[in-house]
């Protein structure tokens, strides 16, 4: 080997990690521009207020209660109607039809449905639901929702279940448990923060959903819990809110995008220390 | 002695007279496909009562599946098919009308990598006692000590019952497989390479334990290491490409194999 190719080498090596430091840095950039902003823009509306009061008419000061309250409910609606959908979907995938065309099907069409805009969703339920039912609701709101948590949740259900190691199944079964015993104590049990893991991402995913509420759930400026009428939410009046004229609006815009941000992100840190959990175990 | 035989491993038991020993399991005429492909071709063998059977025979042969028909592990995966006859108990297992789950209660298993579950050391063997018994909880501890007492592991884990299994090392985890396997007291038990994934401190518990094991259960034992079946085995089959080419007692099979094949695999020759 001689030293001048060597040198060579050691350039090229200096200029290709040069590109990927900066690279990376242009992408974490931004990043921390738009966390900077949001929180320098919505720090300072941040107040007891923010979480208690009523979104207010242009010009007075309020809060968004009644967003952050329709947001939790609607969320929570759609995760309790979608997770078991797309758990049980999951197990059949990855424990009774492992091997069955069905699965192969399933889960390109679920494929399909992980990466379809979020606005499609949001127009396919108002042609369902808001059309027939003759108005806007939280119910709509809702199942457009669900709709978005299912396939996140059968996807990471189906994979989390694959990783369990066959030897494991095996040694269950040869104890002459049934399929169903080695599944919900010793699959589940060993998959179980890795299917957690993909619920938290879930919801963390449709915390932020703005498309899919405007055809459903639409928004209601008053204090509101039906769900049989509009219902507000906090992506949607970040979006009024943040195209106003007024002052006071965009203010409660940042402040609302702050919220959401960071519930986001301690969504995420819970999901990897679970993971994380798992591994020590 | 027959010179060409000085590289066969040392065998331990002297040859048995089969008359009178009752047959516990007994293959007849089975074939097993994967698929299209044939993989195992008329074996016809039994299984002594409250003897070791070794079988062995190079990677590949078959031996790996014969043991999981006796339990009919390959149900759980689809083209996977039985032909013929296992006689056990007086009922052919591989009927359709055999209850499997029952059937893997009374043949237990332990595999080549120890395969704890994701639970304490405590939970790991009441789990499957739980499955087919109905134990007070002072019944069920007694069990729970029984067994790992029966797997020579008891004294090394009756502090810490309640850690998880995974915190075992290689040898303890295997032992407490046994364990696992022994609680829900089966009738016969399948060791699928046992050791081969352990130290030789731990291979050395594991066969002083299936020496013991043997006074109370029917064992099966597939290995790679010759050495290991004439140390713990009674009755030898050495199988090669899917057929059972020598079934006998073990000083037999070692000492004067009647098929050159046999004889060549055991010395060292080939496999």
């Amino acid at each position: 080997m001689s030293r001048s190719r060597y040198a060579a080498r050691y350039r090229r090596n200096r200029v290709a990690m040069g590109l990927s430091l900066a690279a990376t840095l242009l992408g974490l950039g931004w990043l921390v521009v738009i966390l900077g902003a949001l929180l320098w823009n919505g720090f300072s509306g941040l107040s007891l207020r923010v979480l208690t009061e009523m979104t207010p008419p242009p010009g007075a000061d309020g809060g968004l209660f009644n967003p952050i309250v329709g947001s939790l409910m609607m969320t929570a609606l759609a995760v309790a109607f979608g997770t078991p959908v797309g758990i049980l979907a999951g197990t059949y995938m990855a424990e009774y039809g492992r091997y069955a065309r069905t699965t192969t099907v399933v889960r390109f069409i679920n494929d399909i449905l992980l990466s379809a805009p979020s606005i499609v969703i949001g127009l396919f339920v108002y042609e369902v639901m808001v059309a027939r039912m003759g108005h806007f609701s939280g119910w709509a709101g809702a199942a457009a929702l669900a709709l978005i948590v299912i396939p996140v949740v059968i996807r990471t259900t189906e994979d989390m279940l694959l990783l369990v190691p066959n030897a494991l199944r095996e040694a269950a079964t040869a104890l002459g448990m049934p399929r169903a015993f080695v599944i919900r104590h010793v699959a589940y049990r060993a998959a179980r923060a890795g299917i957690l893991t993909g619920i938290l991402l879930a919801v963390a995913r449709i915390s932020g959903e703005t498309a899919p509420l405007l055809f459903t759930a639409l928004n209601n400026q008053f204090w509101s819990t039906n769900l049989n009428a509009p219902l507000a939410s906090l992506p949607v009046v970040i979006f009024q809110f943040a195209l106003s004229p007024y002052k006071e609006w965009q203010q409660l815009a940042w402040t609302g995008a702050l919220i959401i941000t960071f519930a986001v992100l301690a969504l995420s840190i819970a999901a990897r220390a679970l993971v994380a959990s798992k591994r020590q175990s | 002695m027959n010179l060409t035989m000085v590289n066969a491993p040392q065998v331990r038991h002297e040859a048995i007279d089969t008359r009178g020993i009752p047959e516990r399991v007994a293959v007849r005429d089975l074939d097993f496909y994967y698929g299209d492909s044939l993989a195992l071709k008329k074996i016809t063998l039994p299984l002594y009562d409250r003897k070791v059977t070794a079988f062995i025979g190079p990677s590949g042969c078959g031996k790996s599946t014969l043991l999981r028909v006796l339990n009919r592990m390959y149900d759980l995966y689809p083209n996977q098919r039985a032909e013929g006859e296992v006689m056990f108990d007086g009922t052919n297992i591989l009927s359709s009308r055999q209850d499997v789950n029952l059937l893997r209660s009374r043949i237990g298993m332990v595999f080549q990598k120890p395969t704890p579950f994701p639970m304490t050391i405590h939970e790991n063997i009441a789990f499957g006692i739980r499955l087919y018994e109905r134990l007070s909880s002072k019944e069920l501890d007694q069990r729970v000590e029984q067994s790992l007492r029966r797997a020579a592991l008891w004294d090394e884990v009756k502090d810490k019952l309640s850690s998880s299994g995974l915190s075992l090392s290689g040898g303890q985890q295997q032992r407490l497989c046994i364990a696992r396997t022994v609680a829900v007291r089966p009738e016969v038990i399948l060791f699928d390479e046992p050791c081969s994934a352990l130290d030789p401190i731990s291979t050395a518990r594991i066969e002083e334990l299936i020496d013991e094991l043997k006074e109370d259960y029917t064992i099966a034992i597939v290995t790679h290491n010759m050495q290991q079946a004439a140390r713990v085995s009674e009755f030898t089959a050495f199988m090669f490409l899917g057929q059972l080419i020598e079934f006998g007692p073990t000083a037999n099979v070692f000492t004067a194999p009647s098929d050159k094949r046999t004889q060549d695999y055991i010395t060292g020759r080939f496999g």
